[in-house]
């Protein structure tokens, strides 16, 4: 038990945790913008990998850092207009839309990445974002500008979602899309809206992988952290306060994983390890399943005049 | 833009749907080719005589065909449930380690039994692997409400960690050197060629038995009944009096069973003991092939050749002309989309008007 205590009194470690939580953070508002309105967004692991192979590419060919953002944003932008397209305007299957998204963006960005980068063995690396040392708060100021970027989002799509016009109209067509259009507002400009701005988050949180986190662009970087949103954000109730909680505890699991393996004080196989964050993400599933406020219009596509 | 449902769908709108998305799928490619600096027409040329050309080209496209045609039917029969069964990734691997902790060589069970029982016995410990992995799920969903898309997914990152731990301490190979790999499968149980000088094996065989036998039992049997009416409506199938909780758990049997063989047929056709990179994602390329195929069992075997065939041709195609093997995820997964739009265009029409 002293080791866990050793690694929890380390600044270092809270660090890492806040690193950690960032791509999580950014990825489960995203989740959360699409859903709300009644939309479930499966492209988040693909949108993810686009986002992080298209930042960083427009960094590497000379764009500033934020312009890299922008990219990944636009990236994540135009994916979510395909998966609004095909959800919203076309009401196909939900599922099987993120799931083809998620297939087509990665295979792209790979293929992309291939054809930019054809005979190479190390991946090439850019500068990635500097810390805010400037910053005189102890923990934070050890992060890049991404990260307070994620956080300041929190209470403002919180204000968005909940004292604002257009956040009714959000909440309103993923409840009762009925009776959003009985009053005027349109459910399928507000959904592609909300599925727009969600997938540009979800460009945002992979570029953070390749413009912040790391300096270069791996095959399989993303490895599943967009399917931990997609649970996150149930276990966050669809709040974006609770979004940053949940992320916040994941990223503590994991992190508390990797330095218990790096201290030699594992005891078990690091497989076992690297298991905890996807077993807490069930849990936390079953945890809630109970209480779980689903929007009640989630996964129904909805048609104007059919019942 | 509204969509209006059709009353009737002309037999034109039938074959124009497939044809637009073919040729959709090959306009964005063609762009993709270009953008690597080959030539269009020769790329494709390759492609498909890779894929399809030569007897050999056809042995190594059937040969992938088979486990997409396990997973390709596994998401099949659960989608038909609306059970979205996106695990049949870790399913085939705990369906592969099951082969093995049966059939296996030494630190296996190594039981000395004649192979027409351990045979039997080994495809139904790897079936009942993969059918229990899904069952938590499927409990899940019909008693607490948890979505199952989630928990599946996660539950593959799950096995693949167990399979490499156990690929390290219990079931590690300790002859071999290099790469982990489990201990091999007993020279008795490896299927046998079905054409020789190729990788084809018997297994193809008992993958169209099994396209087969799920297209009898969603067609003709009373199981297959309620598996259709709780895909179509649960409520009203509950309230028909279909036990909507109990077809759950039994497709999840089926559906994760079948997720569970493709593992072990690969194991025992194929590669002979389970490494970490035996399957490249079939289990995911096997939720696209259900969706190709619309989820009929025999729509799956075509569309497993033809995502097989784009596959191997690709990789044929990358040897010759550079365009990266990716190519072909892309044509899959732009196929996937046309088919699905070409579809719903079959069924609704277009208005533009308010």
């Amino acid at each position: 038990m002293t080791d866990v205590w050793d690694i929890l009194a380390n600044p270092a470690f809270w660090v890492a945790v806040l690193r950690i939580a960032t791509p999580l953070l950014l990825g489960t508002l995203g989740v959360l913008l699409c859903e709300r309105s009644g939309v479930l967004n499966l492209g988040i692991e693909g949108i993810m990998v686009a986002g992080a192979f298209t930042g960083w590419l427009a960094v590497y060919q000379g764009l500033p850092l934020w312009g890299g953002v922008a990219v990944a944003a636009l990236t994540g932008a135009v994916l979510g207009l395909l998966h609004a397209f095909l959800t919203v305007a076309l009401a196909l299957s939900q599922h099987v839309s993120g799931l083809g998204i998620t297939l087509l963006a990665t295979s792209l960005s790979y293929y992309g990445y291939r054809v930019s980068f054809p005979k190479v063995n190390t991946p090439p690396t850019i500068t990635p974002f500097a810390e805010m040392l400037w910053l005189p708060i102890p923990i934070l100021g050890q992060q890049t500008p991404l990260t307070l970027l994620a956080l300041l989002l929190v209470p403002l799509i919180g204000y968005g979602l909940y004292r604002t016009p257009a956040g009714l109209a959000l909440r309103m067509v993923g409840e009762n899309p009925q009776a959003a259009e009985g009053q005027g507002v349109s459910v399928a400009v507000t959904r592609t809206s909300a599925i727009v701005a969600g997938s540009a988050l979800m460009g945002v949180a992979g570029s953070f992988l390749t413009l912040s986190a790391f300096n270069a662009f791996f095959f399989n970087m993303v490895n599943g952290r967009g399917w931990i949103c997609v649970a996150l954000v149930v276990f966050a109730s669809w709040r974006p306060g609770k979004a940053l909680l949940g992320a916040l505890l994941f990223a503590f699991f994991d992190a508390l994983q990797l330095r218990l393996q790096q201290s030699g004080a594992a005891v078990l196989p690091y497989q076992l390890y690297l298991m905890l964050p996807y077993l807490l993400s069930i849990l936390a599933l079953v945890a809630v399943a109970r209480n779980a406020a689903y929007p009640q219009a989630l996964m129904k596509p909805y048609r104007k005049g059919e019942r | 833009m509204r969509l209006e449902k059709r009353t009737t769908t002309s037999r034109l709108a039938m074959v124009l749907a497939p044809a637009g998305a073919v040729a959709f799928t090959l306009a964005i490619s063609s762009l993709l080719v270009l953008w690597a600096g080959a030539p269009v027409s020769r790329t494709y040329a390759l492609l498909l005589q890779g894929g399809f050309g030569s007897v050999f080209a056809l042995s190594e496209t059937f040969t992938r065909a088979i486990p997409l045609i396990f997973t390709g039917l596994a998401a099949a029969v659960a989608f038909r449930a609306r059970l979205f069964n996106i695990g049949a990734e870790g399913q085939l691997y705990a369906g592969a380690l099951a082969a093995v902790a049966v059939g296996g060589l030494h630190g296996g069970t190594g039981w000395e039994i004649s192979p027409w029982v351990l045979m039997p016995l080994m495809l139904l410990a790897a079936a009942l692997a993969g059918a229990l992995l899904l069952l938590g799920p499927a409990l899940l969903k019909a008693r607490l409400g948890v979505d199952e898309v989630v928990t599946t997914l996660l539950m593959n990152f799950i096995v693949l960690l167990g399979v490499s731990w156990l690929l390290d301490g219990a079931m590690k190979d300790p002859t071999a050197l290099g790469w982990p790999q489990s201990v091999a499968l007993q020279d008795a149980l490896q299927l046998d060629k079905l054409v020789a000088q190729t990788r084809v094996h018997t297994g193809l065989l008992l993958a169209l038995a099994c396209a087969l036998g799920l297209w009898v039992l969603l067609k003709f049997t009373v199981l297959g009944f309620d598996i259709r009416a709780v895909g179509a409506n649960a409520k009203a199938a509950e309230f028909a009096g279909v036990g909507v909780t109990r077809t759950t758990v039994l497709v999840a049997l089926l559906s994760g069973g079948l997720a569970g063989l493709a593992g072990a047929i690969e194991v025992a056709g194929r590669t002979a003991y389970v490494t970490l990179d035996m399957s490249p994602g079939y289990g995911y390329t096997g939720i696209v092939i259900a969706m190709l195929a619309a989820t009929h069992p025999l729509g799956v075997v075509l569309a497993s050749v033809f995502v097989a065939g784009v596959l191997v041709g690709a990789d044929t195609m990358s040897r010759a002309l550079g365009v990266p093997t990716y190519i072909a995820d892309v044509i899959v997964a732009t196929s996937l989309i046309a088919v699905l739009v070409a579809t719903l265009l079959t069924q609704y029409r277009v208005r533009w008007a308010k």
